[in-house]
């Protein structure tokens, strides 16, 4: 186990180095000075100087790019160049609305998908699986942006139950959070759809072993077999599925903020974007794709938890 | 596969259609029609600048699977060989870089990076195309890795080797027919993702550039309208999930026709 642990380890080590080279090449070849975006036209040629070394960008590519990524080690994102205060500090108004946005989601995908995909296996063939299995095709094909448009046009201007946009902040838990339910339902629907598919074809891969055969020949009823014995194993495929979805939910929250006008990471990148504020777009990209490969590092090491074979696989 | 597959050819049939013929011209706008719901004149009623939202459906279409195809081409013509390279050389350090390299791909969240893509390199419909394509490349190459590898294993191709034939030689005349199908399913999906992902693009602004028409942007150009004149946001919406879910369904479908294991089950 401690072996699998180390090299799960290294190999998010090695990934997280090659995300930030990336993401720091392609940062530098974006072509436009930011010093002379900052300071406009008509600018004198000392003053811009001044302020490209102000900026560090005369210094060489690799210092930068050391200084870049243990600044980020420390907590440092260094500051934004249009906000003119910390990147950490921008990140950390914006990344409590992004993130329970995309825990939201994830939680209405899960309970939406599971007795979904669980009653579409065991009726596997009836009225229930058909109608099921026909929704989500649906739900895969729904973009989720037109979702939330859609969600917004019923739930909120028809039927004035819910705002069509803004965040209140979280002084008062209920108001913020239902003003995150239009959003996480629109991501959490075309994902629910994927995990109710997946979730019930797995358990009809296991549906048809042996030991749930045995199961019934010991006397456990239909339902108890499949509780205890099918639901269970078949949870490693959709572990392996929910670990992924969490960085679609995080990503596809950008637009999804848009649509709702939530002040979240997604809207602070396309405000950076079009500010040519570059060193927020690298470092709130970088978070981003860390916490993607964190999660699914978490995710291969619940599988080893799951399923004993795996860690000797490595 | 049978629905899957008409409105698959439905909207091929639309957009091949749009190049020689239109209801209307999108290019001229008539105010004084704006925000007609559908009627005999314009089918599909027109949106905020009077333009037949019947044409520019039919041109988005166009849009959308014009970059939807050269996206999933790009997965395929660099994915494949490579994926196929990996498995002839399995257990090398080449091996070794190609799927730590898709690893990468895969860790980093592809909107943001499309989002990315296309906002430094300015946005356009080519762009979009790249950011999309990229994304493709390491489905392609995973997939025919996993697929090229159990083949390697086979008799027929330890006779191709005895008789001498290099591993690029049975890489593409042994392996790569017998890993087609499979490529053609995954094809199908990953050009209904690829709608999905233009779509996403242009309601955001950083896919085809105005006047092209595509359905994200008429979505974006609706979002604003859908309390006075739901229509123009229902329609275009109602295309993407249509064609993606012929394109999903057609996928089941040729995975089921294709999967001689499947042929067997069912007779």
């Amino acid at each position: 186990m401690i072996r699998y642990i180390a090299s799960r380890l290294l190999s998010l080590t090695l990934s997280l180095i090659a995300a930030s080279i990336v993401i720091f090449a392609v940062i530098e070849i974006i072509p436009g000075d930011p010093a002379s975006f900052m300071l406009g036209v008509g600018v004198r040629p000392d003053t811009l100087e001044a302020l490209r070394d102000q900026m560090g960008l005369n210094d060489p590519l690799a210092m930068r790019y050391f200084s870049w990524v243990t600044g980020m080690l420390t907590g440092d994102f260094g500051i934004s160049w249009t906000y003119k205060i910390p990147v950490s500090e921008l990140v950390d108004d914006r990344i409590w609305v992004s993130l329970p946005l995309a825990i939201y989601a994830l939680f209405l995908s899960t309970i939406i998908a599971f007795p979904a995909g669980i009653i579409a296996a065991s009726h596997r063939g009836g009225m229930g699986d058909v109608s099921i299995m026909g929704a989500t095709q649906f739900g895969v094909a729904i973009p989720n942006f037109w979702f939330a448009m859609i969600l917004v046009l019923i739930f909120a201007i028809k039927l004035p139950w819910f705002s069509a946009g803004g965040f209140p902040g979280w002084d008062d838990p209920l108001l913020a959070l239902k003003s995150l339910t239009l959003p996480a339902i629109a991501l959490a629907l075309p994902q629910a759809a994927i995990l109710a598919r997946v979730m019930r074809s797995s358990l009809l891969d296991n549906l048809g072993e042996d030991y749930i055969r045995t199961a019934r020949a010991k006397g456990l009823t239909h339902r108890q077999a499949l509780w205890r014995h099918g639901v269970r194993n078949a949870m490693i495929p959709v572990l392996t599925i929910i670990g992924l979805q969490f960085s679609f939910l995080l990503a596809g929250g950008i637009i999804i903020e848009q649509i709702f006008f939530l002040p979240g990471l997604g809207r602070l990148i396309f405000q950076a974007i079009s500010a040519r504020d570059l060193i927020v777009v690298e470092s709130v990209v970088m978070l981003l794709v860390f916490v993607v490969i964190l999660v699914n590092f978490a995710v291969d090491l619940a599988y080893a938890a799951v399923d004993p074979r795996l860690r000797s696989c490595e | 596969m049978v629905i899957g597959a008409t409105l698959t050819l439905v909207f091929l049939s639309l957009a091949a259609l749009s190049f020689i013929y239109t209801p209307y011209n999108i290019q001229s706008f008539d105010i004084p029609n704006k925000l007609q719901r559908p009627n005999a004149n314009n089918w599909l009623g027109t949106d905020h600048f009077g333009r037949d939202i019947m044409s520019m459906v039919m041109l988005g279409a166009r849009t959308s699977i014009a970059v939807a195809v050269l996206a999933v081409g790009i997965g395929i013509c660099a994915g494949i060989p490579l994926g196929l390279l990996a498995a002839a050389r399995r257990g090398s350090l080449l091996d070794e870089l190609i799927m730590r390299g898709n690893d990468l791909v895969f860790a980093f969240p592809s909107l943001v990076i499309a989002i990315l893509i296309t906002a430094i390199f300015s946005p356009s419909a080519i762009n979009a195309i790249i950011a999309i394509g990229i994304f493709n490349v390491p489905v392609f190459a995973r997939l025919s890795r996993g697929a090229a590898l159990p083949i390697w294993e086979r008799d027929f191709i330890l006779a191709a080797r005895v008789a001498g034939k290099s591993s690029l030689h049975i890489s593409i005349e042994h392996i790569l027919p017998n890993i087609t199908n499979l490529m053609i399913v995954q094809g199908t999906i990953q050009f209904s993702l690829g709608i999905l992902a233009e779509a996403a693009l242009s309601y955001v602004g950083l896919g085809a550039q105005p006047p092209t028409a595509s359905w994200g942007r008429m979505l974006a150009d609706a979002q604003t309208l859908t309390s006075i004149a739901p229509h123009t946001a229902l329609i275009p919406g109602m295309a993407i999930v249509f064609m993606v879910l012929g394109l999903n369904l057609l996928g089941d479908g040729l995975r089921d026709w294709l999967d001689p294991r499947t042929k067997v089950a069912r007779s």
